[in-house]
């Protein structure tokens, strides 16, 4: 049924219809209304879950590691300071398979304090091993979370589910929810092939030499590889129950398109606006929509831009003294590929500033009068 | 598509009456989308939320900088901020308060409505003196003033979202509904006028 919520409140749902048996949080604006509607499903009995209140975001994750191990599902959220106070256990997550998942809300990071949207954060834990996946509106961040534990299940690796602060975390709009029935049909109970457990002892996480340590370094690298068949996989159920499907990329009109938008998050949305404007005018420009991060869908990258003149990436995000993330991911992605288009890099939207359709249009004609990128990174509206 | 402004200060149900009003309108049959802006949260600072509603899905995704209409929440804001600021041409500017102090220069080109909200409120026991919660008050208003949403969408939506003082709310919404001041456009210095030195 189709219920006007906020973004926020899309994860909370998505939680409550997973099942979600432990729940472990620590407060930060602006990622606070997800977890005050699941204390409530908590405390009011609508959620049959355990919700541990800790002392940090740093304990958050160290209780779910211990539950997730003794074989429930679990949930916490963050934003920001708090995900970057979680960094170390972010590493023990996957090291230790645990399929975690996770709602990040994207926030600055301080100093100068600033509560508004901004994707360093997140980017910033890409080497962490978790699957990351970003959303465009209230919709995809529910679909996305319920994918998210599917996934997470069945490569043994954990997933962040990622949103913008307040342009969606805080707006609302129509969200279909889905029935449990429909849900349970495509997210059966966890069953873990590991666990702590009194009756079968086992060690976890305990010494382990360099040639063992580097095999299972390798397997996660491929559980990784394998994530991007089994996201395909899993689209294609998620259709069959509820006909809607995201793919690791989206491609808007990138077939003949001589210069390619790359964007993620709630940009997207935005931009899908500016793309009929310039297609009303006859410019030949396409969006390359960013959903999943990790794995980086390299060879749909390489793809959907094969026939572009010119790739133009907005990054709401910087790596200090490189450029943005999503260009460098770009670049890298396409660097072994003969004939490739040069890669525009744009900073926009960094501490909140609003990504206008103004701002986008002007990123447009930039690209499209410049032959070659002058800057690895040009900064947009400072 | 239409953006709606609502300006009001922390603690009024700004950010409640842009989220119950979008629900409404939702109800009504629209695409709606409807979020504050958030600056620095405490009661008495200024507050700003916005409703975009439309007939299909909404992709806009920015601050709302040039809205359709406005809603002013609490009149003490006129002296503070610009109300109409990006406001479009012959936009609503729809006002707390009783039209007589309200200087009408700032508001040339635009049209103005006036609801006596504190005073709704108090008589449907909604909130003190000191601090009436009008947002319900002023959904009524605007629904009179915009001919939308119906007002039984947003009976619905208050019926379904307040329910422990649904009953003073649905009176408060009706009453402003019946009691709004609908001026209309307020033409650049075109009449002596009722100018006045406002109420600072």
């Amino acid at each position: 049924m189709k219920r006007v919520i906020e973004g926020s409140h899309a994860v909370a749902e998505a939680v409550r219809l997973a099942g979600v048996q432990v729940i472990s949080a620590y407060p930060i604006t602006p990622q606070t209304h997800i977890v005050e509607l699941l204390s409530e499903y908590c405390a009011s009995g609508i959620m049959d879950a355990r919700f541990l209140r800790v002392e940090s975001e740093h304990s958050a994750l160290a209780a779910l590691i211990g539950a997730q191990s003794c074989g429930v599902r679990t949930f916490t959220a963050t934003s920001s300071q708090g995900l970057a106070l979680m960094h170390e256990l972010l590493h023990w997550t996957s090291g230790a398979r645990l399929p975690i998942v996770m709602a990040e809300v994207n926030r600055a990071l301080a100093p100068g304090w600033n509560i508004w949207t901004d994707q360093t954060d997140s980017l910033a834990q890409r080497d962490t091993g978790w699957i990351q996946l970003y959303c465009e509106d209230g919709q995809e961040v529910l679909d996305s979370m319920l994918q998210a534990y599917r996934l997470a299940e069945r490569v043994y690796l954990p997933v962040m589910v990622v949103l913008d602060a307040f342009y969606l975390s805080h707006t609302y709009e129509p969200v279909d929810v889905p029935a449990e029935a429909d849900v349970d049909r495509f997210l059966p109970r966890y069953e873990p092939r590991f666990q702590v457990d009194t009756e079968n002892p086992c060690a976890f996480g305990q010494l382990v030499p360099p040639g063992f340590y580097m095999k299972m370094r390798q397997n996660i690298a491929m559980a990784m590889d394998e994530a991007l068949v089994r996201f395909d996989q899993i689209q294609e159920e998620f259709y069959g129950i509820f006909q809607r499907r995201y793919g690791p990329v989206e491609a808007i009109s990138c077939n003949d398109a001589e210069i390619i938008l790359v964007t993620s998050g709630t940009a997207t949305s935005t931009c899908r606006l500016v793309l009929r404007k310039l297609r009303d005018r006859g410019e030949k420009v396409g969006i390359l929509k960013m959903k999943l991060f990790r794995p980086f869908p390299v060879a749909m990258v390489r793809k959907a831009t094969s026939r572009a003149k010119k790739i133009a990436v907005i990054d709401r995000n910087f790596s200090f003294g490189a450029s943005g993330i999503f260009a460098q991911e770009l670049r890298a992605a396409l660097c072994n590929t003969p004939g490739r288009p040069p890669v525009f890099g744009y900073i926009a939207g960094i501490g909140g500033l609003d990504i206008t359709m103004e701002l986008l249009e002007e990123i447009y004609w930039k690209t499209k009068e410049a032959a070659y990128p002058e800057n690895e990174s040009v900064w947009m509206g400072v | 598509m239409l953006e709606i402004r609502f300006h009001g200060r922390g603690g009024q149900g700004t950010v409640v009456a842009t989220i119950l009003l979008a629900k409404a309108f939702f109800r009504a049959g629209y695409q709606v989308q409807s979020f504050p802006f958030f600056g620095v949260e405490r009661r008495g600072a200024p507050v700003e939320a916005y409703v975009r509603l439309d007939k299909e899905k909404i992709l806009l995704r920015t601050n709302v900088n040039y809205p359709d209409h406005v809603v002013v929440q609490d009149q003490t804001l006129l002296h503070s901020i610009s109300v109409t600021r990006g406001l479009k041409p012959g936009g609503w500017v729809l006002i707390n308060g009783s039209a007589a102090p309200i200087e009408r220069k700032p508001f040339e080109g635009y049209r103005l409505a006036f609801a006596d909200a504190n005073r709704i409120a108090l008589r449907n026991q909604l909130g003190t003196r000191t601090h009436p919660i009008v947002n319900t008050a002023m959904m009524g208003a605007f629904a009179r003033m915009m001919d939308m949403p119906p007002l039984d969408a947003i009976r619905a939506v208050i019926e379904e979202e307040i329910p422990d003082t649904h009953k003073q709310n649905i009176a408060a919404a009706e009453d402003a509904y019946r009691e709004v001041q609908l001026l209309g456009l307020i033409e650049p210095a075109s009449a002596p006028g009722p100018v006045t030195a406002g109420n600072s």
